[in-house]
């Protein structure tokens, strides 16, 4: 039971995890982090990784759209170009992963940035489609481009090693994903107290209110722009140490709706809201398998002929659902089952 | 056969081509004209439509013209479902829950198509003739060029019917000013409602001359996506604009093709897009927004 936490001053009004519970739930849900790969079966171990990815790429997509107010659709494509990078330079220049991931990430951002560039003239609607051309153009470049992507082929990495250590069963991997996930999860929940965040936060309120309080306009939603498709790189990177693999229809328009769907799932401009977000996704499809498996043999069809539309309406409809009636997210349901518990016994 | 001979005839083909765009456009202009949504399942409606059709028309073994015409019927009650239903409570929302509302919406109906039909491909009945047919000596396929003369007719009705009768200027009037149109006696909701209907008449039209052309799969709306681009190229509330537009992507997707060869035309009207809003962000024909603050 948690009734009133007060601030006496800005400090701790500001802090990170301000109260001792809140501080003491943090801790739990690190120990439960780490103490993971020793109480999950293995085919959840390999879930948590992906989740691991998916909240990175999540958060970065929040980053851009959720805090920054800017729509992007080309997402997906972001997270390619990390991975044919790691990729590239994995391959051919035998490079190690700490120096290929970074790299992921930047030349991520440096197009993330470029293809911000129209979101400056334009806002809405036109963005959505400039940032779907990002998509389609770098799509088509994955597919095209034979001498670096590998075309249809794609490219086959080796696994990360660092020394004689190899990141190829589901433990290391888990914890390879889980270090920079935890690291980029806290740099992001961090910047949104300071003064870049809270200048990201003011374009997304109304940027020309924004600009007259003196925030850079173009500056600030490039730097968004490259922040998350920074984020998107990252994932991209890891997610190509994590298959082994990277093929353009890894990284299509369909990986950009599903991270959309993810942050309005999970709630946007909220960080937590998008490892929630995240966690649903990912989740979800697997919750459905299960649920056809279970009622497959009662009908004449085979479940593996009907997966795939059921689990595209159902995708479909959580959105228009969530949409409709929730449009705050699931970290708002959070919020307040958690507030209902702080205030049990006299709040019925 | 000559270069310039060829030219005009990969030119011809894709002009002709370009009026599904415009037809699809046009569904998706008075939608976004009407209540300032895009609707990103236009696509998907269009293939619902060309389903639609085919079991009517097909599997019911109806004369093609009683199918089509309760294909509209069903495509529009759906608009209606769906604009009632869906849209209706997000009036207001920011455009990023829109945009993703109406994809969800087609996600749903690309997953209904594919569960009741399958992921096979259909073939519709003639309705277009396949003999082609020469223009000043130039070959043009049937099927495409009647499909063109069609769509092109279809958006000639279309676009006379909202400049001359009581709702069409009912529905320029919500366009210009919500507010004032229902102040003036307006049913603004049923315009909104009349829109997606008109929308989705014009879509299932596309669809099915799009899956006679081709063939029918849940796949079909993806050539929507172009459209998009075709709306924004044409401008945003420019109906003149989408006309245009819509021919001239689809003369561009088939020149580039020919030029450059086939992986090159599913990107061209993106990148004529992101080039139209580096010089002229509004479109071609479209207005300026004007900032309120």
């Amino acid at each position: 039971m948690r009734i009133g936490h007060f601030a006496t001053n800005y400090a701790r009004d500001e802090a990170f995890a301000g109260s001792r519970s809140a501080r003491g739930l943090a801790l739990a849900i690190l120990v439960l982090v780490i103490a993971f790969p020793f109480l999950a079966p293995t085919y959840w171990l390999y879930m948590g990784t992906l989740l691991a990815i998916n909240v990175i790429s999540t958060i970065g997509l929040n980053i851009t759209t959720g805090y920054t107010g800017l729509l992007s659709l080309g997402h997906g494509a972001f997270m390619g170009v990390g991975a044919y990078t790691a990729g590239y330079f994995a391959i051919n220049h035998g490079m190690p992963f700490y120096l290929t991931i970074p790299l992921a990430g930047i030349f991520a951002a440096v197009l993330g940035a470029a293809f911000g560039l129209p979101s400056l003239g334009i806002r809405g609607l036109y963005l959505v489609i400039a940032t779907l051309a990002a998509q389609y153009i770098l799509s088509f470049l994955f597919q095209n481009w034979t001498a670096v992507t590998g075309g249809l082929n794609g490219l086959k990495l080796e696994p990360a090693t660092i020394g004689e250590f190899r990141f190829d069963n589901n433990t290391s991997l888990y914890y390879f994903v889980l270090v920079p996930a935890v690291g980029l999860s806290l740099f992001a929940a961090n910047l949104f107290r300071t003064r870049v965040g809270r200048a990201f936060i003011a374009i997304r309120e109304r940027d020309l209110t924004a600009e007259v309080l003196g925030v850079h306009l173009t500056r600030y939603k490039l730097a968004s722009f490259a922040l998350g498709a920074f984020y998107a790189g990252i994932a991209g990177g890891l997610m190509a140490y994590l298959f082994r693999i990277v093929t353009a229809d890894q990284y299509s328009l369909a990986v950009s709706v599903f991270f959309l769907s993810a942050v309005v799932v999970g709630g946007m401009g909220s960080i937590f809201g998008s490892v929630l977000g995240a966690l649903f996704m990912t989740v979800l499809p697997e919750a459905l398998k299960a649920a056809v498996d279970l009622v497959g043999p009662f009908f004449t069809m085979r479940a593996a002929l009907i997966f795939a539309p059921i689990r595209e309406i159902v995708f479909g409809m959580l959105l228009v659902f969530f949409l409709i009636f929730e449009p705050r997210g699931l970290v708002y349901i959070w919020h307040r089952v958690s507030r209902m518990f702080s205030l049990w016994p006299f709040k019925s | 056969m000559s270069p310039l001979q060829l030219f005009i005839e990969y030119s011809l083909v894709g002009i002709a081509a370009g009026g599904i765009y415009t037809l699809v456009a046009l569904g998706s202009i008075l939608i976004f004209k009407a209540s300032g949504v895009f609707n990103f399942a236009m696509g998907e409606m269009m293939m619902f439509g060309a389903y639609s059709f085919l079991l009517f028309s097909v599997q019911l073994k109806l004369h093609w013209a009683i199918g089509m015409a309760l294909a509209i019927l069903v495509s529009c009650g759906l608009a209606w479902i769906i604009e009632r239903a869906v849209l209706r409570p997000m009036l207001g929302q920011p455009v990023i829950s829109l945009v993703m509302v109406t994809f969800g919406i087609g996600f749903v109906l690309r997953g209904i198509a594919s569960l009741v039909f399958g992921t096979d491909s259909y073939q519709l009945p003639e309705i277009l003739a396949r003999d082609p047919f020469m223009i000043f000596g130039i070959f043009m396929p049937g099927k495409a060029g009647r499909g063109f003369l069609l769509s092109v007719g279809i958006c000639v009705a279309l676009i006379v019917f909202f400049r001359f009768s009581r709702i069409g200027i009912a529905l320029r009037a919500t366009a210009a000013d919500q507010i004032t149109a229902f102040s003036m006696g307006i049913n603004v909701r049923g315009i909104f409602g009349l829109a997606w209907m008109a929308a989705a008449a014009a879509g299932t039209v596309a669809g099915v001359i799009a899956a006679s052309v081709a063939s029918l799969t849940p796949e079909l709306g993806a050539i929507a996506l172009s459209v998009l681009a075709v709306v924004i190229l044409g401008g945003m509330n420019s109906i003149g604009g989408v006309l245009v537009a819509g021919l001239l992507i689809g003369w561009l997707e088939s020149i580039t093709g020919y030029l450059l060869g086939g992986a090159y035309r599913d990107i061209t009207p993106y990148v004529a897009v992101l080039i139209m809003l580096m010089i002229r962000p509004h479109g071609l024909f479209g207005t300026k927004p004007v900032e309120r603050i």
